[in-house]
């Protein structure tokens, strides 16, 4: 909520898990199913269905994982990790489809979403009403604490660099990150890829895209190292610097 | 506990410098005041069957008197 809608483009494409119930319309071995399923790792073309919001043209998505828990004669238990935008319920027809009994998606949990998974701060709308509730009326704190959590969760993926305090109040007005600003930098971070900029507090600046490799920006003394995207910090939460960072 | 097929990331961080942060501005996330910790929140929301996602956010506004949310995601079946 709030500035924390600022994530939402990054986020929004992000790679999600879900546990499935496929259901099959004939008999098939375990040999056959596996082998099946397995096929359906890697890119797959899928089209939209009828009723979405997105454009009804054919594309491309991966599917980084797929696994079989568990058989119960034409139920079958799935675990799928794949792309942003993939439908579950078409990727269960065509299995169907190949196996040659036909399948449909029976029922479907999405158990990841980026960095958040169900297992973490996972709150039903009771909780979240209750908790807010008891904090305006009673002055508690905690609930709200337990069911509200930073914006920095919902980026955990993402890699990050972390900044001094005197650069942090340009890229809130959306300058780009010059290495001299920079005081730590994970490794692995690709020309093009999004990345968290952070106060050495933790905290999420804005969103940017890397214009240099984690390596460069090691060895690098000057030039634009990240170029910033989505802001989230308000301007003035660090003070303005007199000279840039 | 959930098993998650993808795998956990090992990150390594290079130090360039030893600048320290002022107390004076900004907090950790986890200290942030009430008001401001609730500016930059976010909820992973275990959404009941029934509603949509967009009867969800506006009933959220409604109740919370919050004016900016939105969700990242309906379930893509």
């Amino acid at each position: 909520m709030n500035k924390s809608i600022k994530v939402l483009p990054v986020v929004l494409k992000e790679d999600k898990e879900y546990v499935v119930v496929m259901r099959l319309h004939g008999d098939v071995d375990d040999e056959r199913l596996e082998r099946v399923v397995s096929m359906f790792k890697g890119p797959i073309y899928q089209r939209p269905p009828l009723r979405s919001a997105v454009k009804r043209a054919i594309r491309v998505r991966r599917i980084y994982d797929i696994k079989i828990w568990e058989r119960d004669g034409r139920n079958v238990l799935m675990q799928v990790w794949c792309e942003a935008g993939t439908y579950i319920r078409k990727l269960c027809h065509d299995i169907g489809e190949i196996l040659g009994v036909g399948a449909h998606m029976q029922e479907l949990r999405r158990i990841r979403s980026g960095s958040l998974n169900e297992d973490e701060h996972r709150a039903t709308l009771h909780d979240v009403v209750d908790a807010y509730i008891f904090w305006r009326e009673q002055g508690l704190e905690e609930p709200l604490r337990r069911y509200f959590i930073p914006v920095e969760y919902t980026v955990r993926h993402l890699r990050k660099v972390y900044v001094r305090d005197t650069a942090v109040d340009a890229i809130c007005h959306g300058a780009p990150l010059t290495v001299p600003g920079i005081v730590r930098v994970e490794a692995g971070i690709k020309v093009g890829e999004y990345v968290a900029i952070m106060t050495l507090k933790g905290e999420l600046v804005a969103l940017g895209k890397a214009k240099m490799r984690s390596e460069q920006i090691l060895s690098a003394k000057r030039g634009i190292a990240v170029k910033t995207d989505l802001v989230v910090m308000d301007p003035g939460t660090y003070p303005r610097a007199w000279r840039s960072g | 506990m959930t098993v998650y097929l993808k795998p956990p990331e090992r990150r390594e961080v290079f130090i360039l410098d030893d600048a320290e942060t002022d107390p004076r501005y900004g907090w950790r996330p986890e200290e942030r005041p009430v008001d401001v910790y609730l500016r930059y929140a976010a909820i992973n929301l275990d959404k009941p069957v029934g509603p949509s996602s967009h009867e969800v956010v506006a009933w959220l506004k409604r109740i919370l008197g919050i004016e900016k949310i939105a969700h990242a995601g309906t379930l893509e079946g």
